[in-house]
Parts: C-alpha cells; sequence; structure tokens
C-alpha cells in the first residue's frame, strides 16, 4: 500500500484519541486517508483539519494536556510555521507525534524531499527518528507513542520520513494484528492532565532565576529516555521479529571508507556499497536511525575504526560549517584520539534523485580529494557548473 | 444612577474566589478585576486556555499560581486553537470513558492582543469549527503587557509608545477594530460585550455563554490605569463612563439578534470619559467632536440593529 | 509554603514545571505595594458589598458583623472600594510607616 496510507493506518490502529492537521505536500495523503477513515466511522477519534500548521500543533498541545493521545503531520513550511510550538510541546512534556514528510523550505519554492524543514528545528527538544522505508514508518508510529508517553520520558516524538520518496511510493507493508497492538500500546496514562478534579497550572512563567534548571531537567530527560528508546525497540523487535538500532550497519566492521547516511538513502547507499565490494574495495555503510538524543556511543563504536567518513547530508546549512550531520558527526568525534577523516557531501535536495553510482562518484571523489590532502572536505553534489 | 441598583444584587454572588489573592496586577487593575469575575461565574468545572499576556503573567510566576480551577499557557496566538484541542481531548476521552462524563467548561482567555492582531487566525477557526467552548477577550486597548503598545483594538487618538501623539501624529490613525461584529460574523449562537463596571451583567452574560451550546464569544473592556494614564481608584468609573458615553455599549447577539443591555437617552458627551485619561490628553476640542460624531453614528447603527431584532 | 524559584534546584522541579498547588499565589504579600490604606467609618456602612465585588485583589472579607473589611495583606491601596462606596464610608489614608 502507498507508505501515506500506512502511516494513516497506523494512527488508526494507535488509538489516537485526536487528530489535527493542516494539509501540505507532500504529507496530503496521510491526512486524506484519515478523514476518509473518520467518514467511515473506522476511527474513533476526533480529527479536523484546522487553518494552519501552527494551531494544527497548538490543538495537539491542548488535547494531550487534557490527557488524549495526539496526533499531527506536516512538512517543510508548515513545520517551520509551527515550530514556535515545537520547542513548548517539549517544554512542557506532552508525548505528542508527529509525522514530518520531510520538504525542502522555500524559498525558492520546491515540494520535493530534502531534512531542510526537520533541520531548522534540531534543538526543539523532541525525540527525533527518522526511518529508509514505509514499513518502518507504519512500524514507528506505535514505537513513538509507547516510548514518548512512558512516564521516565514524556517527550514528544518526530517520525521521520522523506517526501514522495517515502510518503508516495508503494510498498509492501506488514501489518500488525490489532491484538497485539493494544497490547504494546495501552492507553495513554498522563502524569498530570487538566481536569477540574485535581486543578493544575501548565505552562507558568519561568524568571531566569529558575530557567537554566528548568532546561538541565529536560536535558537529563532526553538523555535518560536512550534506554526507554533501546529497550521500546527491543520489545517492539520481540512482537515482530523487526529490531531497530539508533545506528545500524552494513558491512562496515572492517571496512577503511564508511558511507554515512539518514534517511531513505540508507536502501540506495547498500546497493552502492554492494557494487564497491564487489571490486574489492573496502567500503561500508553507517545509518543514523535516531537523531535526537544523538547516540554518540553507538556511532563512535561503529565508525571510528575508519580512515574515513563519507557524510550525506540531505540539507544544506547555509554559511555554516558543512551539512548538518557532517557538522555533528565532526563534533563528536573530535574529542577521540583516533578521527577518521570526514568529507561531507550534500546530496539529494529537493529530491534530486541519488543513485548507487552517484554513491560509487561520491566515494571515489572524496577518496582522491582526501589523497590529494584536501582538508576541508565539502561539497554540493552534482551541481551543474 | 443606574449602577447604584446593582447595589444589593452583589450579595446574591458566590462568595467563592477561583482565583486567588497575591497575582502581580497593577493597583487598580479592571482587567484582574474582570478575570476574577468571569472565574466567579464559572465556577470549578472549568479549564481555561489562556494566551501570552497581561493576566497570563501577573497569575503564573512559576512556583506560584493564582488559578485554583486547570489553567493553561501555550504561547501568545494561539488560545482558540488550544482550547479547540482541550475541547475536543475532553469530548474524545468522555465518549471514550476514560473519564467520567460531566460538564466541563473549555473557555480560551486572551487580551486584545491575543484576540484581534496575532490571535485572530486562531480565533476564526475555532469560530468556523464551532467548538463548545467560550472565548473571552479581555481588552485593555493595547499591547499592555509588553509596555502599552498599540493594538487594532487601541482607540482613535489614543497615545500609546507605538502611536504617540507627536508633532506630526496625534495618537492612533485608525479606528478601533469592531472584535465582536467580526465574531458575530462567523454566525456563532452567542456574543456579548461586557464590562466589570456592571458586574451582576458581566456574570449573567459570561453565565449563558457558558450555557451555550456551541461557541461563545464575550468582549469584556478592561480600564487600565497603567496603560491609559488614569488614577487607579477611577477604574470602575471609567468603566462605567465607557459605557454611558457610548464608546463601548454593552449588548449582546443572540442566534444574530442583536439587544442592548443598557440603553440611555442621551449618551454622556464624550469629553468626560477621554478627560480622565492621560492617554487622551493632546486632543484638540475638534478632533474630539469628530470622535464623538462617528461614536454616535455607530451607537445609532447599533440601537437600530436592536430595534430591528437583525 | 512554597518556596521562592531561586532556591529551587532541578532535581526538584516537577515535570514541565506544572504548578500542583491551586492558588498557591495567596502566599505573596502584595500588600506591601501599598502607600494608602482603607479605613471603614462602621456607621456610614450599608453593607452592599461593592467594596468587595470591585476589589481587584480580592482583599474584602466578610466578617461576623457583618461589614466587609480589608485584607491589608493583600490590599494595594488602589482606592477603588473609596471611590466607588455609595456613602463614602471608606477612606484612604496614609500608612503609617
Amino acid at each position: 500500500m502507498e507508505v501515506s496510507i500506512a502511516a494513516a493506518e497506523a494512527v488508526r490502529q494507535a488509538n489516537v484519541d485526536v487528530i489535527s492537521a493542516y494539509p501540505i505536500t507532500p504529507q496530503t495523503h496521510i491526512v486524506e486517508h484519515l478523514s476518509e477513515l473518520v467518514a467511515n466511522g473506522e476511527l474513533d477519534g476526533e480529527f479536523f483539519c484546522v487553518e494552519s500548521e501552527h494551531s494544527a500543533l497548538s490543538v495537539c498541545v491542548g488535547s494531550e494536556a487534557a490527557g488524549a493521545r495526539s496526533f499531527t503531520c506536516t512538512s517543510s513550511q508548515g513545520l517551520a510555521l509551527m515550530s514556535e510550538i515545537t520547542y513548548i510541546a517539549s517544554g512542557l512534556r506532552l508525548p505528542i507525534v508527529m509525522i514530518i514528510s520531510n520538504r525542502t523550505l522555500s524559498a525558492p519554492l520546491s515540494i520535493w524531499n530534502d531534512h531542510s524543514d526537520v533541520m531548522s528545528i534540531r534543538d526543539c527538544g523532541w525525540i527525533q527518528l527518522f526511518t529508509e522505508n514505509g514499513q518502518e514508518v507504519y512500524d514507528h508510529v506505535f514505537i513513538a507513542y509507547r516510548l514518548g508517553e512512558d512516564r521516565n520520558v514524556l517527550l514528544p516524538v518526530i517520525v521521520n520520513m522523506d517526501g514522495f520518496i517515502l510518503s508516495h511510493v508503494i510498498e509492501p507493508i506488514e501489518l500488525i494484528e490489532q491484538e497485539k497492538i493494544d497490547q504494546f500500546l495501552p492507553p495513554y496514562q498522563p502524569l498530570h492532565r487538566l481536569h477540574p478534579d485535581r486543578p493544575v497550572t501548565m505552562g507558568a512563567f519561568a524568571l531566569p532565576s529558575i530557567f537554566a534548571e528548568t532546561k538541565k531537567a529536560q536535558e537529563v530527560a532526553i538523555w535518560s529516555s536512550m534506554p526507554k528508546i533501546l529497550e521500546t525497540w527491543k520489545a517492539f523487535g520481540d512482537m515482530t521479529g523487526r529490531y531497530y538500532k539508533p545506528i545500524e550497519t552494513y558491512k562496515a566492521e572492517d571496512a577503511e571508507t564508511l558511507l554515512v547516511t539518514m534517511g531513505s538513502f540508507g536502501e540506495t547507499a547498500s546497493v552502492a556499497v554492494d557494487m564497491m565490494r564487489k571490486e574489492g574495495r573496502s567500503v561500508g555503510l553507517v545509518k543514523i536511525r535516531l537523531w535526537r538524543p544523538f547516540p554518540f556511543d553507538e556511532f563512535k563504536k561503529a565508525a571510528l575504526h575508519a580512515k574515513q567518513l563519507v557524510v550525506i547530508d540531505r540539507a544544506v546549512s547555509v554559511g555554516g560549517p558543512g551539512g548538518p550531520v557532517a557538522s555533528e558527526l565532526r563534533s563528536a568525534l573530535y574529542g577521540s584520539d583516533h578521527r577518521p577523516f570526514v568529507y561531507n557531501f550534500v546530496a539529494g535536495i529537493s529530491g534530486r534523485d541519488v543513485a548507487p553510482s552517484d554513491f560509487i562518484k561520491m566515494v571515489d571523489k572524496a577518496e582522491i580529494e582526501i589523497e590529494e590532502g584536501n582538508k576541508e572536505g565539502y561539497e554540493l553534489y552534482g551541481v551543474r557548473e | 444612577m443606574t449602577e447604584k441598583l446593582n447595589v444589593y444584587a452583589v450579595r446574591m454572588l458566590t462568595q467563592k474566589e477561583y482565583f486567588a489573592p497575591g497575582h502581580r496586577a497593577c493597583q487598580g487593575c479592571a482587567e484582574v478585576l474582570a478575570v476574577r469575575l468571569v472565574a466567579k461565574a464559572l465556577g470549578r468545572n472549568v479549564i481555561v486556555a489562556a494566551a501570552t499576556g497581561c493576566m497570563e503573567i501577573v497569575s503564573s510566576p512559576f512556583p506560584f499560581t493564582s488559578w485554583r480551577v486547570p489553567w493553561f499557557h501555550v504561547a501568545f496566538e494561539n488560545a482558540a486553537a488550544v482550547a479547540s484541542g482541550i475541547e475536543s481531548g475532553l469530548k474524545v476521552l468522555m465518549r471514550k470513558g476514560r473519564i467520567p462524563n460531566k460538564k466541563i467548561v473549555t473557555i480560551a482567555m486572551a487580551g486584545d492582543g491575543g484576540t484581534a492582531d496575532i490571535g485572530l487566525q486562531a480565533l476564526s477557526g475555532a469560530l468556523e469549527r464551532d467548538h463548545d467552548f467560550i472565548y473571552i477577550c479581555t481588552d485593555n486597548e493595547a499591547y499592555m503587557n509588553t509596555g502599552i503598545q498599540r493594538s487594532s483594538s487601541t482607540p482613535f487618538g489614543a497615545s500609546t509608545t507605538t502611536s504617540p501623539a507627536g508633532k506630526v501624529k496625534m495618537g492612533q490613525i485608525t479606528w478601533k477594530k469592531n472584535m465582536p461584529a467580526i465574531v458575530a460574523a462567523h454566525n456563532i449562537p452567542y456574543v456579548a460585550t461586557a464590562c466589570p463596571s456592571y458586574p451582576i451583567d458581566l456574570v449573567q452574560k459570561v453565565k449563558k455563554a457558558a450555557d451555550t451550546k456551541g461557541a461563545a464569544y464575550v468582549h469584556i473592556l478592561s480600564v487600565c490605569p497603567t496603560g491609559w494614564r488614569s488614577a487607579p481608584e477611577l477604574s470602575i468609573k471609567l468603566g462605567r463612563l465607557a459605557v454611558e458615553t457610548g464608546v463601548f455599549p454593552l449588548y449582546e447577539v443572540e442566534k444574530g439578534r442583536y439587544h442592548l443591555s443598557m440603553d440611555f437617552p442621551t449618551l454622556r458627551p464624550i469629553k468626560e470619559y477621554f478627560k480622565l485619561q492621560g492617554r487622551f490628553r493632546h486632543l484638540t476640542d475638534d478632533m474630539i467632536q469628530e470622535i464623538e460624531k462617528r461614536i454616535h453614528q455607530e451607537y445609532e447603527e447599533l440601537r437600530e440593529k436592536a430595534k430591528k431584532g437583525v | 509554603m512554597t518556596k521562592p524559584e531561586s532556591e529551587w534546584t532541578w532535581k526538584e522541579l516537577t515535570v514541565g514545571n506544572v504548578v500542583l498547588e491551586p492558588g498557591n499565589a495567596s502566599q505573596y504579600r502584595t500588600g506591601d505595594w501599598k502607600t494608602l490604606k482603607p479605613v471603614l467609618t462602621e456607621e456610614r456602612c450599608i453593607h452592599c458589598g461593592l467594596c468587595y465585588i470591585f476589589c481587584p485583589d480580592m482583599a474584602y472579607n466578610l466578617n461576623e458583623e457583618g461589614y466587609f473589611i480589608a485584607d491589608l495583606y493583600y490590599c494595594k491601596g488602589c482606592g477603588i472600594c473609596a471611590k466607588e462606596c455609595p456613602t463614602g464610608a471608606i477612606s484612604m489614608v496614609e500608612e503609617e510607616k
């Protein structure tokens, strides 16, 4: 089935109480299918299209605070519009789940895929995950709710899926039986809720004298969620046989050169790795699944042995020190005794196709440049000169 | 002396306070008085979604809160959206049997900034979706919390920090946005204007709004001595004068039918209202006359609407 | 007693900084703000309750004799009660230092 439809089906199966969204390409198929489900009486929740993405997330914040499991989805400009509220949702510790159908940010206007939208809210405090294929998108709706709603986590979760490349593609999806889901994902039990029987005040303002303590508490919360993330993935794996990890590798253990990707690039890159291995090259692949909180230890374990990392970003950090992922990886490796050289390509922006041959070309280029002593290691790939 | 007729009715209101003292509002703040009266009118079975503003700041400096009912502040422009979420969340939870089925009134509370300017979109959306909630706009006629900057609700001629009276410009150069009319155009079942200088009228209107099935809106004039540059002890008197001069008429629009809560055979001269406020000090007699002409004209139009039952 | 925010450690914070005690602002003495305080002349009082209903600080309480008396712990000295009293039974006087 189409991946967006699968995502909507997952929302239905997850017994979400309130769904509020605003249509934006390429998320529209999710909202449209949800509307159909409601119209046919197949979804027992409140679903409404609000008048903007800012209100969409605001509605979810309100309903989650009232104790209702809430969901929204968006892309690009919509995410940028609601970005103010993303910081608020995590500061208030409301476990909303949002699917972002990644799409590039204007200007110029483009409806096609890249990660610039989610990179603009890197610091928003949500747990952020990336998916590679339709099955992962479907699976992660349940994983995200169970993880976010855990009393020891209580953080909102973003599930990223590449717009069009995943959202509009038809793939085989193995649906999970409802009874299994109901066991995996019990109803939401909020720690605090808005209800007259126990009046609480949420969203009080903080003076400078208490703000740092509040942020410390929030940082501790997101870092402490790491064991819960691993636990949730394990429980999900036990249920379905599909085990997910924060960093996943492919033929990486003995590789001299490692490709590093995030999102749907991973599958294409693994084909490229196979092709290069056939020619006897020592290349492997490291895929980042968990973006926030960043899995430093797992990444180091997977990548430190290599001579060089070819990091493929899918967003441009204009005027910055390279693509977002490469910048963060360089930071992550800074304190290590042996540091592989990081060569950074930004590829596939605004949905331009990146084929296995492109990955090979990128690895070729990186290896040559590094040989020749190029210390900067950044290129916007495939630009016509 | 119409106001004195309310004298003994005050004792019939509940003595319970759902909004606690110790809040940080200015001396003589009629906005916080409006909030107090709204809280009295609604009782304990409410959930309040508040916008950023004076009332939010004075009532919620962590770790203190003046609220004795559930209260939620999110951002400046989305009180109506957050209230929509709360209302829907409660609806689903009750339908699914996860919380007991009992009436809980959802209310959104915002100032004139969070309603007529930055909050207009969310309000319009929530009204169009006809959520079952009350929207209370406490209108002190400027962005008071950030230091008295103009809003679209600032009356013509008023001096604010971003529409100051200077050598070339004489204060606010646009006419006050008619929020009740904009809301009424959404065809919601109940719209009203109120003022804490008429406490019984305000409480009755808020109760009516709570009993309305669907969206209800109450626009409350909130005298602000700090921003209007008036003496704190005059806040109630000024509210009364606003009504008696026709500047802020008290009326209701029920299912599209207008009725005036209070009418006067002749309106008091606007000068009596303006002269007590520093923000109008720079107005010339000509300007005051122009303003008064338009106020009277709009008042007549309102009277006509009420007569026709339109 | 809720301690002021400058004394809280990060571990003591509630999740999301939720305030669990409704109305605990009542611990805060806003009465320190005033320079004038209201004084009641009982003979003039008609027990109408206007001072009580118009007080933005909820500083009026009914005493056993049926008079509304200002709670100086909260009263900010705005003078609304004195201004609105129909019989002029309340006057604002300087607070002694």
